[in-house]
């Protein structure tokens, strides 16, 4: 690829930029949008900027919702941008997601597992009609109930307590960092678990998908989702001892799934496993999908599917990258666009002074051309 | 916590740290030629000015470090305003600190795939621009370069020759003495004379 | 089902104070604290990021789940006592007060006043919000009587 630098845009650049925020703003006889407003009111936009944009700030993701005019992919673009800005100051330890204050939590394999069935603020359940009244104010008190809740012990724990479920595995290793360093292959689950936590959320739901339909299928069920708030604690050097920095809210998915065990383990159930920013029950399902899918080799499994190949879903899953190399043909191609004319019009020379054999096809100097390509 | 970290950082750390870079920059560009750094630092004892400033910019959480045992009394001021955090084995550091020369086979030359992420050895002397000269030359000096230092012992020029021989890999050295520094990448070519 | 419990949070009182200021209101812990000494900012309030991580399975090895915003400061007040702070966020006020706070508490003859005029209330309030979220989650957990009538 090569591109030109062109000037003399300029002025039709700044005019169309001024058009852009007036096309954001609307009608100024309308009120403006506040970030409140769509961190109270579109919290599901900001989370999905926050997972993809790969960084927790609401408040910065609503604005980023707002400049966007409400693309989400765009929106995660200014996020991933803005942290470029920004000092790191410190790693926090891994969050506990079993200490989660849980807003909602259910499995489908146990119903009545310890602690309960909590539903949250879910979808699920709705009908999916258009409600009508919403076009007005809408608002009302939320049932509280004040019995104690009881301890809620992740469904994998239940599931090893019988020896049924792998072990979580080994716990000290660094673990290497998108951020720091290119994606390389093999890339340890570590890794591929940092780039599915950023990924597209459309893009894994697919994949996720596709196992489910028989394309690396693994038979999965969702043993636990689990969404709430997780205190943040890091370890200053300064300070040395961790102290607590806040709280974020985080979707967790394990999707349990059946292995047939070989030579050295026996039967029992694997996981896939998913961890996203904010409540983002779908994007965590499908993590843990492509997740468990990634693993085939690692668990002997035939690699066939696209879900299970890791290098295709790695270099694929990041939004970012993907519209970066789909949008930029936009840019300017005058000068590889004119020598492809001129190798066209070359072509048809040669294809009317000296026709192609019989059978039809492309003449030998073109099918030379496709593959110097 | 000790009293060291009562010394502020940088008074205007993006500017700072923006001109201290700048001063680096130039430094490893044309190697041999001397640059300022930290004129307004209260440097930590026993750092001077420059190698306080250079440390300031360059390290933080994220580039291990590795003191000797004279410049160990920094310590609590570089974990506080760097971040850094401390290894006790320089194989494993990004960055050393050193107020006399250490043995540079110690530290990591990188690899071949990533020779970039071989250590930085930031070596304070007692005076640049003043005792025994040093014929430089290589990428970045049109003709050969002089630097004057004081306080490297006779066997640097053998260690140098050494850490050259592994290029792409190698360390790079900056050195630093009051508010003067200069810079000698691994590409560079040192001669006595 | 004691080992379903969560862990031992149990914190040093300081890692406690410094837990609630971190989660606490810039206005309401400049209100609690009232009128403040005089003090030396020795770096920042400067925002920069946090590199969250999770654990792969819940349980086993760490990996980079993404970054957050956080506002770190460390002050000195006239009498020598040094102060950090590290905060989710961007609110540099908040992150200064915090420092400031976190000085004042570490002086043996402030902290039993300055524990019950700023951070016990401050941390009523944040259980409270909790106590909240956690009476409408509860309101949401299924309770499968129809089940039982039918099998009974």
């Amino acid at each position: 690829m090569a591109y030109v630098a062109v000037k003399g845009g300029e002025q039709a650049i700044d005019h169309a930029h001024a058009w852009l925020a007036e096309e954001r703003r609307g009608d100024t006889a309308i009120p403006e949008l506040s970030l409140a407003q769509i961190d109270g009111q579109l919290g599901r936009s900001v989370d999905r900027a926050m997972g993809e944009g790969s960084l927790y700030d609401r408040e910065l993701a609503a604005l980023a919702v707002k400049q966007a005019q409400g693309d989400l992919i765009e929106a995660a673009f200014l996020l991933r941008a803005y942290r470029t800005t920004l000092p790191r100051f410190a790693h926090s330890s891994p969050v506990d997601t079993s200490d989660m204050r849980i807003r909602r939590r259910i499995s489908a394999v146990f119903k009545d597992l310890p602690g309960g069935q909590v539903l949250g603020p879910t979808y699920d359940y709705t009908h999916r009609l258009l409600d009508l009244e919403l076009a007005h104010d809408s608002g009302g008190a939320t049932p509280k109930c004040h019995d104690p809740m009881t301890a809620m012990p992740r469904v994998p724990d239940i599931l090893r307590r019988e020896g049924l479920m792998e072990p979580d595995g080994d716990g000290a290793t660094e673990p290497g960092d998108l951020t720091r360093q290119p994606l390389a292959f093999p890339a340890s689950r570590d890794v591929r678990l940092q780039a599915l936590a950023r990924g597209d959320e459309g893009f894994l739901l697919a994949l996720g998908y596709s196992t489910q339909r028989g394309y690396g299928g693994t038979h999965p069920f969702a043993g636990e989702i689990r969404m709430g708030e997780v205190a943040v604690e890091i370890e200053p050097p300064e300070l040395g001892f961790a102290i607590d920095i806040g709280d974020i809210l985080v979707t967790e998915c394990q999707m349990v799934n059946q292995f047939k065990g070989s030579k050295t383990v026996p039967p029992q159930f694997t996981r896939g496993y998913g961890l996203v920013f904010g409540f983002s029950e779908r994007k965590a399902m499908a993590m843990a999908l492509v997740d468990r899918a990634m693993r085939a080799e690692e668990l002997g499994e035939e690699v066939t599917a696209p879900a299970q190949t890791v290098e295709f879903v790695l270099y694929h899953a990041d939004n970012i990258e993907a519209t970066g190399f789909v949008e930029h043909l936009k840019l300017p191609h005058y000068v590889d666009f004119q020598s492809e004319l001129e190798n066209v019009r070359r072509m048809r020379r040669e294809h009317e002074t000296s026709p192609p054999p019989a059978g039809g096809g492309l003449g030998e100097g073109a099918v030379r051309t496709l593959v110097n390509r | 916590m000790s009293a060291s970290i009562d010394l502020p950082g940088f008074a205007d750390p993006v500017t700072e740290a923006q001109a201290t870079f700048r001063a680096v920059l130039d430094a490893m560009a044309r190697p041999g030629t001397i640059h300022r750094a930290g004129q307004h630092l209260a440097a930590p004892a026993p750092l001077d000015g420059a190698t306080a400033a250079v440390l300031l910019t360059l390290v933080d959480h994220e580039t291990p470090l590795w003191l000797d045992a004279e410049a160990a009394p920094a310590r609590d001021w570089l974990a506080f305003h760097c971040g850094a955090v401390l290894v006790p084995e320089p194989d494993t550091a990004c960055f050393a600190v050193a107020l006399s020369l250490p043995d540079l086979a110690r530290f990591s030359a990188g690899s071949h795939e990533a020779p970039e992420v071989s250590a930085t050895v930031v070596l304070q002397v007692p005076a640049l621009a003043s005792g025994t000269r040093y014929r430089l030359s290589g990428p970045g000096l049109r003709e050969p370069e002089e630097l004057s230092v004081t306080g490297l012992p006779p066997w640097f020029i053998t260690q140098w020759q050494q850490n050259r021989t592994l290029f792409p890999r190698g360390l790079d050295v900056i050195l630093c003495a009051g508010t003067m520094l200069a810079a000698l990448p691994r590409s560079v070519s040192i001669e006595e004379g | 089902m004691p080992d379903a419990l969560p862990p031992d949070r149990s914190k040093t009182p300081r890692q406690r104070w410094m837990a609630v200021l971190a989660r606490a209101d810039a206005d309401a812990v400049q209100a609690r604290l009232g009128d403040v000494p005089r003090y030396t900012v020795l770096r920042g309030p400067e925002p920069g990021l946090v590199m969250v991580r999770g654990r792969t399975g819940g349980g086993g090895a760490p990996f980079n789940l993404g970054e957050m915003t956080a506002t770190r400061c460390t002050v000195r007040t006239d009498t020598g006592l040094v102060g950090h702070a590290y905060v989710a966020g961007r609110n540099e006020r908040l992150a200064e007060l915090a420092a400031l706070a976190d000085a004042l508490l570490q002086d043996p003859v402030q902290q039993p006043a300055l524990l019950r005029q700023v951070i016990e209330p401050l941390a009523e309030l944040q259980e409270a919000r909790r106590a909240e979220i956690a009476a409408k989650a509860a309101a949401t957990r299924v309770q499968f009587f129809a089940m039982r009538n039918m099998r009974a």
